[in-house]
């Protein structure tokens, strides 16, 4: 069982739940968590394991080779992202700015630019009884998140079962990350803040998982501040609520140190108990 | 003119409401650029009248002609994002999946592959509250091209900002480090950086000064609810100092911000609390600390 935890609006609180919920599952059955927030992954600030594997993530960008080019202008003719240019007596290549499509190297004329490996990122896992967590991360000045998200989404589904309840800690927003990160789902959780940004971004998150035809939830955090309009507005819609964080300053303080909340804060654990119960009924085929 | 842009790295530290803040403050001398244009929140504290709006047209995405499809399986083959299917008999290219790469177009047979232009968003020219004008947009649901759309929202503020000799452009930037924000801060004079005293805050502070520095701009510092932990406050004051950023101003935890919002209002013209005096003078600071950067 998949299950993506996104919002459109950043600091909703995703790493928050998807961190609470992944301990809280352990304690019971096999789970993983994995965050998929590669430009700046937080989830591994609040869980720990052993290291059990590490490995270099790449990408395949196009090599010049000078001997083979004949200088026809074919390779920036055909790339539409502006990542190859022939000055004539010489072809350069913009590495971040290559999406890997493989053109310029295969319809070169005089294979003159193979295509190779370039680093973009390292994946991380762990381990701690039933938990696993897998990490990850965007070297800084890499600008597409997107390849990264599905070589990760890759070794997941290598090395885990989907009986398994797998968590996936998305980025925020609602472009091209963000539905790579969601599209293999089969629940999204939408954290929200029953604020005005919360709710804007909120119908930007929803009208993307309807773009998606995914079943999805709403989560609101601190619930208590703002006003009710996010709740009129999941009523008025069909959406179900599934848990009402407190707004409560103690959650922060605690999240604050990288501490998880569920053990130390009664309320929070209640609302936690919600959102596992929905997914276990999920995944017993009790969904809608 | 000074081009200031507003990021963090994480997501929901304050950067909306600190940049409308300083558009209210600004009035005139500024004009406002919303490049967070995946959650384009700073209307709702603006109020801007939407006066202009053009569609925005960037990258591509492909398009199989039945008819004069061979049905060789070509496009499928050699494509690297599983974006053409064969499905009921007939080559169909999944929008989702395609990445406008343009190899199937050039790489079919039968010349059957069109790539046409994609209207991925609009954008906006608006007069606001504050006596100036908003720069935002609103990219369509799943869009590719956010960099391409922020630089578009950044290119109209550049040009309005010189017709109207407005003295500071002030961008909301968006999170994390990805294209957007690389987008965001070519040609950026100053950024700021808005971060809270958590252990997720500082991480990504850390992750998204890295990249500034790959584009050598003087940065400064707002800490935002300074006072939620205290410890991890004077570690970010540590990194500040090291890494030669200047600390611009610490703002109390305060849910005045969440509660002027919810009226529609810039935290300064929020009553009740002391909060406007402190951001008054982190404006103030800000400007001075621009005239002193050559």
């Amino acid at each position: 069982m998949k299950i993506a935890i996104a919002s459109g609006k950043g600091g909703t609180g995703k790493t928050t739940l998807s961190t609470n919920l992944a301990s809280f599952f352990a304690g019971k059955q096999d789970v993983a968590l994995i965050d998929l927030d590669v430009e700046e992954p937080n989830s591994g600030l609040f869980i720990t394991g052993e290291l059990v594997h590490s490995e270099d993530k790449h990408k395949m960008i196009p090599v010049w080779d000078k001997e083979k080019c004949t200088f026809c202008g074919r390779c920036q003719q055909v790339c539409h992202f502006h990542a190859i240019i022939s000055l004539g007596t010489q072809i350069m290549v913009f590495p971040e700015l290559c999406h890997s499509c493989y053109a310029c190297s295969e319809l070169c004329p005089t294979n003159a630019l193979p295509m190779d490996f370039r680093k973009m990122g390292e994946l991380k896992h762990w381990k701690e009884g039933s938990l696993s967590f897998i990490e990850s991360r965007l070297d800084i000045g890499q600008e597409q998140a997107v390849p990264l998200i599905a070589q990760t989404l890759t070794y997941v589904a290598e090395n885990f079962s989907a009986d398994n309840i797998l968590l996936f800690d998305a980025p925020p927003g609602t472009s091209c990350p963000v539905i790579e990160a969601t599209k293999d789902a089969d629940f999204v959780i939408l954290v929200t803040e029953p604020t005005p940004f919360g709710l804007h971004d909120l119908k930007l998150a929803v009208e993307t998982m309807q773009e998606l035809k995914k079943q999805f939830g709403v989560v609101i955090n601190r619930y208590g501040i703002g006003n009710d309009e996010v709740i009129d507005y999941c009523h008025k819609n069909g959406i179900d609520i599934l848990a009402k964080f407190p707004n409560d300053r103690r959650i922060a303080e605690l999240y604050s140190r990288g501490e998880l909340v569920y053990e130390k804060f009664p309320e929070f654990r209640k609302q936690l108990e919600l959102v596992a119960d929905y997914i276990s009924n999920l995944q017993q085929g009790g969904g809608k | 003119m000074k081009e200031i842009v507003i990021i963090s790295g994480k997501g929901g530290t304050g950067k909306t409401s600190i940049t409308a803040a300083y558009a209210m403050l600004g009035g005139e001398e500024v004009i406002v650029a919303d490049c967070d244009v995946d959650a384009a929140d700073m209307h709702l504290l603006l109020q801007p009248d939407w006066a202009y709006a053009e569609d925005f047209y960037s990258g591509q995405l492909a398009g199989i002609a039945e008819e004069k499809c061979l049905h060789c399986g070509k496009c499928a083959r050699i494509c690297r994002f599983k974006a053409i299917d064969l499905i009921d008999g007939k080559y169909q290219v999944n929008n989702l999946n395609c990445e406008g790469c343009g190899y199937c177009h050039y790489a079919c047979p039968a010349d059957a592959i069109i790539m046409e232009e994609q209207n991925v968003g609009k954008f906006y020219i608006s007069r606001t509250k504050a006596a100036n004008s908003l720069v935002h947009a609103k990219l369509k649901i799943g869009a590719e091209n956010s960099g391409k759309l922020v630089a578009k929202v950044k290119k109209e503020a550049k040009r309005l900002a010189e017709e109207q000799n407005s003295r500071y452009i002030i961008v909301d930037g968006s999170p994390g480090i990805g294209c957007p924000v690389v987008s965001s801060l070519s040609g950026a004079d100053y950024v700021v950086l808005v971060t809270e005293p958590t252990v997720s805050g500082l991480h990504d502070l850390r992750r998204v000064y890295q990249l500034v520095k790959k584009f050598h701009i003087a940065a400064g510092c707002i800490i935002n609810k300074a006072d939620l932990n205290t410890e991890v406050t004077a570690e970010i004051r540590e990194f500040l100092k090291e890494e030669k950023i200047d600390h611009i101003m610490d703002i109390p935890y305060d849910e005045a911000f969440t509660k002027a919002m919810t009226l529609g209002k810039t935290i300064v013209e929020y009553k009740g609390t002391n909060l406007e005096s402190r951001i008054s003078e982190s404006w103030i600071l800000l400007k001075k600390i621009l005239r002193s950067e050559k």
